[in-house]
């Protein structure tokens, strides 16, 4: 027994490390001074995949990104990490896009790749929050979905069983093949880069990384066509413009504001013992506490 | 038809809070739009879910009974919410920012085209203009959420789709009730006609919910902690002083990511909303996201060894200092003071 594995992966700014030049005086998010990084959630899912993938071997797992020429870095990143490969879709008409208009396009990618068991995405990506794309994309493609997935119990007999970690609990469900998993942070941290797998990997590119390298790695590609990294427009995957970036998009943005406090009037004080106890006495006299 | 709807969360037959505050969100946005207020509950033994739901001003109850129904699963919700929404034409449906309503809310999404946007922190009802097209709007949902790592405050409007979808979070908005005699009509649905046997598609074969044993939510007192904290074991200050002063243990985001503390104990736009009457918040340099979840603590004092963190901004008492120093000092002479 083997599988088709789709791994959904998201290159997003890290939000997490926002310094002080993250936002522009304009009021506009500096992208450029965020570095970006492999989305967290999408490394747990990669490690269910990769997990799936030794128990059941024959099974592939191919990674699957949105975003600009760079997001190819997520690509390169899985398969160091064990993936056997990646499809990125870049396109100007993706940009814009809100969670609808982008599981719209990955959904239009997994028809093209055509075979699949198992598709599995993080639940959610730090720069949004939105734990939107993972189920519209199973509804998109007419499968089943099990979201919150900390970990993939067995695929048995054509059914997965998977353990789900919620707000106040634990529920462990089945349910038959194909099926859409995206996986909780709680799931099990994704291995590390394999040293053999970045040898192996670390020339692959897309056709426009080796249009701009300003390298001839034409050679070194066709001996080794598994550096060939695919790259999908929305012709590619057969998308209908009118659904694609911000035409597509239900939802539109219609204000952002830097945020800015209602400052009250405080009042500051040092570590010092005295100011500590008076403080403490005053809540303690107007029952704030005590 | 084009009414203000609201999906229904029930668990052992109990209508959980989460739906119940967007009720009361729902019943004023509903008097704004002059429109009315339903509620769509899908599961078993639903015959004292109106009891329940109708003293928050719910004008329809729309009920689906079925044991298949109970516990959630992800098709057969999806299924009636389309088709019910198919026939209903709702402009808005809200839902809770759960693990349901976030597994619900986007299949309904897609499967309407409808916008939807997660975790919003506050709707509004307002006008909207879109420049290019010339096209102006009436009475459109603002939803408002912070964006982007909490640096910014995106409002969202959907001008062209139906309905109107957004999660809220539990505890965002307030739980009031609207009017204890409040009647409304309940409307039984034939599930048949809903959903077919085939949504049916995954099986819940075990099942451990527990009520949280932490109370944040309620707590009077919080104690909060954030990166600034340092550590896990920095983090045990925290519990000694909420120990002592009777108070409960929360954190920021960027504690619970780097393992201080569980994420049960979250404060914040993804985590918990909080209105104690004191938030002490240590270690914490105020992203909007924290922010959005505890700035209705009628008192906050804030420790922080940084003068300029954003949540001095908003403190009524701002200590600046090493919270290393400084909590054990406020256990020292609280203890010396109280009675």
């Amino acid at each position: 027994m083997s599988f088709n594995i789709i791994v959904l992966a998201k290159q997003v700014p890290d939000t997490r490390n926002v310094g002080k030049d993250a936002m522009k005086e304009d009021g506009t998010v500096n992208r450029s001074a965020l570095p970006a990084i492999f989305n967290p959630e999408d490394l747990n899912a990669l490690e269910q995949a990769l997990r799936l993938k030794e128990q059941y071997p024959g099974s592939t797992v191919k990674l699957l990104t949105m975003g600009p020429p760079r997001a190819a870095d997520i690509i390169r990143e899985g398969l160091f990490r064990g993936a056997d490969g990646g499809y990125l879709l870049t396109d100007r008409a993706f940009a814009g896009a809100d969670t609808l208009a982008t599981s719209y396009a990955l959904s239009m990618a997994i028809r093209k790749i055509g075979k699949f068991d198992v598709i599995l995405s993080g639940r959610q990506a730090i720069d949004g929050d939105t734990a939107q794309v993972g189920p519209q994309v199973g509804e998109k493609l007419g499968i089943p979905q099990i979201t919150y997935a900390e970990e993939i119990q067995s695929v048995e007999n054509g059914k997965i069983t998977v353990k789900r970690r919620l707000e106040h609990g634990v529920e462990v469900v089945s349910g038959k093949l194909p099926m859409l998993v995206t996986v909780n942070s709680s799931a099990a941290e994704c291995r590390p880069r394999n040293a053999r797998l970045i040898q192996k990997y670390k020339y692959a590119q897309t056709p426009s990384e080796k249009q701009t390298s300003g390298k001839d790695d034409t050679n070194l590609c066709d001996a080794r066509p598994y550096l060939n990294l695919a790259e999908w427009n929305t012709t590619d995957v057969n998308a209908d413009i009118k659904q694609c970036g911000l035409s597509g998009s239900p939802t539109k943005v219609k204000k952002i504001e830097n945020v800015v406090f209602q400052a009250k009037e405080s009042k500051t004080l040092d570590s010092s013992d005295q100011q500590i106890e008076e403080l403490i006495v005053e809540l303690i006299s107007n029952h704030t506490i005590g | 038809m084009n009414n203000l709807f609201v999906y229904l969360e029930i668990e052992n037959g109990k209508v959980e809070d989460v739906s119940l505050e967007l009720l009361t969100k729902g019943r004023s946005l509903a008097a704004q739009l002059n429109c009315r207020l339903e509620a769509v509950a899908a599961g078993s033994n639903l015959n004292a879910i109106g009891e329940q739901v109708f003293p928050y001003g719910v004008d329809v109850l729309h009920t689906f009974e079925d044991a298949r129904l109970y516990p959630y699963t992800s098709l057969p919700h999806t299924s009636i919410l389309v088709n019910l929404f198919k026939e209903e034409q709702p402009q808005i449906a809200l839902m809770g920012a759960t693990s349901i309503g976030r597994d619900l809310g986007p299949r309904v999404s897609s499967a309407l085209f409808s916008g939807l946007t997660a975790d919003c922190t506050a709707l509004e009802i307002g006008d909207h203009e879109e420049k290019k097209e010339g096209k102006t709007y009436s009475n459109l949902l603002y939803q408002i959420r912070p964006a982007f790592g909490g640096n910014i405050v995106a409002t969202i409007v959907n001008p062209d789709n139906r309905p109107q979808m957004a999660t809220v979070r539990e505890g965002v908005m307030k739980k009031e009730i609207f009017d204890a005699n409040y009647k409304g009509q309940i409307v039984s649905h034939d599930v048949k006609k809903y959903v077919s046997d085939t949504d049916f598609a995954v099986e819940v074969i075990e099942r451990h919910i527990e009520s949280s044993k932490i109370n944040i939510k309620g707590a009077p007192i919080i104690v909060a902690g954030g990166y600034g904290m340092g550590s896990k074991e920095n983090f045990n200050l925290l519990h000694d002083l909420a120990n002592t002063i009777g108070a409960e243990v929360g954190a920021s985001r960027a504690a619970v990511d780097a393992g201080f503390c569980e994420h049960e104990r979250q404060i914040g736009q993804t985590g918990v909303t909080v209105r104690p009457k004191l938030y002490i918040a240590c270690g914490i340099s105020g992203q909007i996201q924290h922010i959005a979840g505890m700035q209705d603590a009628s008192m906050i004092i804030a420790i922080n060894s940084d003068p300029s963190a954003p949540i001095n901004t908003i403190a009524d008492y701002v200590i600046t200092g090493e919270v290393e120093k400084v909590i054990p000092k406020m256990i020292k002479y609280y203890k010396k003071n109280s009675k």
